[in-house]
């Protein structure tokens, strides 16, 4: 009885280089794997070319009215028509101009942040004084400017106004819930618990309803609250709940040692807290921070149930005109490509500080 | 201080705008019509049956949303990992479009623009088996059950017992010999077979409603609405991308060396994937996906904009609209989406405990 038998000796490995080994190892090495590619070729081809030739081939660029669009293409004769309307909404013609002056004062600012801001007191300042500036320009009604009322912003100027304002003014109150969350005395930590939970157990919506149904009923007849106002309350208070739950992650990645070490020294809990444990937690934050603030980017969108008028808005608004109906894919194509540009771009650039920040050794 | 100003300020607008308060419109009947429901309804129903057909379209739409991008979040997770340069690229194409598209955005395009550019009923699209597609919708055969279907399924959990039963012995004869057997296609058979023979033994008890066009629309069968398609639609394929995302982590997670040494035991392919590499996998990529699920039962909410009589459009918008009781309306909607995201997390607590490393 043959207790093992020879087997047959294996050929010798491929002496194929380069980029023929590449494409007979990705693309053709056995006849599953031909298939498949041979089926996402076919999904390419059924969806490419089509796309192509309506965005570009057969689109029509040029002109002033609908009866310039002639082609079975896209027509982005309307996109170049209402573009005010995607980018600044019900903004006044003649005041457009103060948006574009925030646009580019917020290009100075961030050169000004990166190559003058040295200190810590610099930075603060160029970072604070930016809003106010901001804030003066686009609601005007001092320094001999019109006044604009918030419900005529609008477009593309808006989603950046609600979004911003949310994830900057988040941070402070996600912190403090993080803070809260892990805090020794039972009824903070309970309430903060409470607080995070509730908000990450409802859907935005509801929160929005309530911001816009029930808000205005604590105050008295006469007073009038901001719509924009009270949107921009609740996105805050939604979005801090989601800091806080990223915060807090990152305050149980920093070892026991370094609050030890901290009290050890005679620091307060602030001073421990700020100066010790936050920038750490921080540091390890960022990439589910930069997460958050895509989702809310996104997740402005949802104004439009309530009657904002934001970028997603602007679609329905536009494709209305009774001189440009028929456009709403063109829209619907161009608001997309410009929210993904935002969230694309934020998200690459996550991984970019994620990599930079990571000063472990690897 | 601050507290007190707002309450008496509460009180005193809801006075002054002859609001009602308390629970009390719940029993009142409702006056509107809810164009789909899962349960009976009719104009003459209540404000609590209202608030109950919301709950079960949200329940409904979300578990078809959770089924879908689960599967689709799956295969395209797997497919990002695949050596495949196509087959890879693809899934990283899919993945990073859908993801940064907000989901609203999404919902409206196939809502106002696919599904509204489909033809009339006389025109419909037919798919075969008397499928159609038209801008009223999707309509399919209803499947009627007759006397002794109920036999038919009995004998389906019958074939899942024999399963069951087949793989344990098939297992302690592997531990006894060491000899495997190849389970997969004689499952498969018992699992069709066995119900199958049932089914014809009784005289096939099922029976299909089949859509007619009568007049302008089509009649009878089951029809989902654009409406539920959008949503359905929309949540599969956007949700799907971050359960691709949890997918690829996990598996990305498994140690390279652990699938080495298993192949050093001697163990196939298949057998490391199922023994070594799976079980690592799940325990990353599973507490992410299950807290995907509540992601989808809150964005379902997104129907308000397109009017699928879901909880937040049917309650939190028609039935506030008619009472004007604005608090405990969205106090009870927002109640139910917790009690939701409860039960979800208990399940996940679950899981984690059942996966965690034991032996330690």
């Amino acid at each position: 009885m043959a207790i093992f038998k020879l087997e047959e000796t294996k050929k010798a490995p491929s002496t194929i280089n380069g980029k023929l080994r590449w494409i007979l190892d990705n693309l053709v090495s056995t006849p599953v794997d031909v298939a498949f590619s041979l089926v996402i070729l076919f999904l390419l081809y059924i969806i490419i070319p089509p796309f192509v030739e309506w965005a570009i081939i057969n689109a029509n660029f040029a002109g002033t009215t609908k009866a310039d669009c002639t082609g079975d293409g896209a027509c982005w004769v309307f996109i170049i028509h209402k573009i005010d309307f995607f980018i600044y909404g019900f903004y006044p013609e003649e005041e457009i101009y103060r948006i574009n002056w925030i646009f580019g004062l917020l290009i100075a600012f961030l050169a000004l942040f990166k190559y003058v801001g040295k200190t810590y007191t610099t930075k603060i300042a160029i970072f604070s004084l930016f809003p106010i500036i901001a804030y003066f320009l686009i609601t005007g009604g001092s320094f001999g400017l019109v006044e604009v009322p918030t419900f005529k912003w609008g477009g593309l100027t808006l989603t950046l106004v609600i979004s911003s304002i949310g994830i900057v003014t988040a941070m402070p109150i996600g912190i403090i819930l993080a803070f809260g969350r892990q805090s020794r005395l039972p009824i903070i930590r309970s309430l903060s618990i409470l607080y995070i939970e509730f908000i990450r157990g409802v859907p935005l919506i509801t929160i929005l309803f309530m911001g816009s149904v029930i808000l205005p009923m604590f105050f008295p007849e006469g007073m009038t609250f901001d719509k924009l106002l009270r949107v921009l309350i609740v996105i805050t208070l939604f979005q801090a709940a989601y800091v806080a739950e990223v915060i807090r992650g990152g305050l149980q990645a920093i070892p026991k040692g370094q609050y030890e070490a901290a009290d050890s020294e005679g620091l307060s809990y602030w001073q421990k807290m700020l100066i010790i444990i936050l920038p750490q937690a921080i540091k390890v934050s960022i990439p589910n921070l930069v997460g958050n603030a895509i989702g809310l980017f996104k997740d402005t969108t949802l104004v439009l149930i309530i009657g904002l008028f934001d970028l997603l808005t602007m679609v329905g608004l536009t494709s209305a005109d009774s001189h440009w109906t028929g456009f709403e894919t063109e829209g619907y194509v161009f608001v997309a490509i410009i929210f993904w540009v935002f969230c694309f771009s934020l998200s690459r650039y996550s991984k970019v500080l994620e990599d930079r920040l990571n000063t472990e050794n690897k | 201080m601050g507290l007190w100003f707002m309450f008496t300020n509460l009180f005193d607008n809801i006075h002054a705008r002859g609001i009602h308060t308390g629970f009390g419109f719940l029993g009142e009947r409702a006056g509107f019509d809810i164009s789909e429901s899962p349960i009976a309804y009719n104009a003459n129903s209540t404000f609590f049956d209202s608030f109950l057909v919301g709950i079960a379209n949200t329940l409904y739409v979300s578990v078809v949303g959770i089924v879908f991008s689960t599967i689709i979040g799956v295969i395209v997770g797997v497919a990002r990992l695949s050596k495949v340069f196509l087959v890879s690229k693809f899934a990283l194409a899919y993945i990073e479009i859908f993801r940064n598209i907000p989901l609203l955005l999404q919902i409206l395009f196939w809502y106002n623009i696919v599904l509204a550019s489909l033809p009339r009923p006389k025109q419909s699209i037919q798919l075969g088996l008397d499928m159609i597609l038209n801008n009223r919708g999707f309509s399919v055969p209803r499947p009627i059950l007759e006397d002794g279907f109920g036999l038919v399924i009995i004998s389906f959990f019958v074939a899942i017992g024999l399963v069951i039963y087949l793989s344990k012995k098939a297992n302690e004869k592997f531990e006894k010999t060491g000899k495997s057997t190849f389970l997969l296609p004689w499952n498969i058979l018992i699992l069709i077979a066995i119900p199958f023979i049932v089914y014809l033994i009784l005289g096939s008890p099922l029976s299909f409603d089949i859509p007619e066009l009568k007049g302008f629309n089509y009649v009878g069968g089951m029809t989902y609405t654009p409406e539920f398609l959008a949503l359905a639609f929309a949540l599969s394929i956007y949700q799907a991308t971050f359960t691709a995302e949890a997918v690829r982590s996990g598996i990305e997670a498994v140690d390279f060396g652990q699938k080495e040494a298993s192949a050093d035991l001697g163990l196939s392919s298949y057998q490391s994937l199922k023994l070594v590499v799976l079980p690592q996998a799940i325990r990353v990529a599973m507490p992410p996906i299950i807290s995907q699920f509540l992601n989808v039962v809150k964005n379902s909410s997104l129907a308000a904009a397109i009017g699928y009589p879901e909880l937040v459009t049917i309650f939190s918008g028609t039935a506030l609209n008619q009472t004007g009781q604005a608090i405990e309306i969205v106090l009870m909607t927002m109640s139910v989406y917790l009690v939701i995201s409860l039960i979800i997390s208990i399940v996940l607590n679950y899981v984690n405990k059942k996966m965690e490393i034991k032996g330690r």
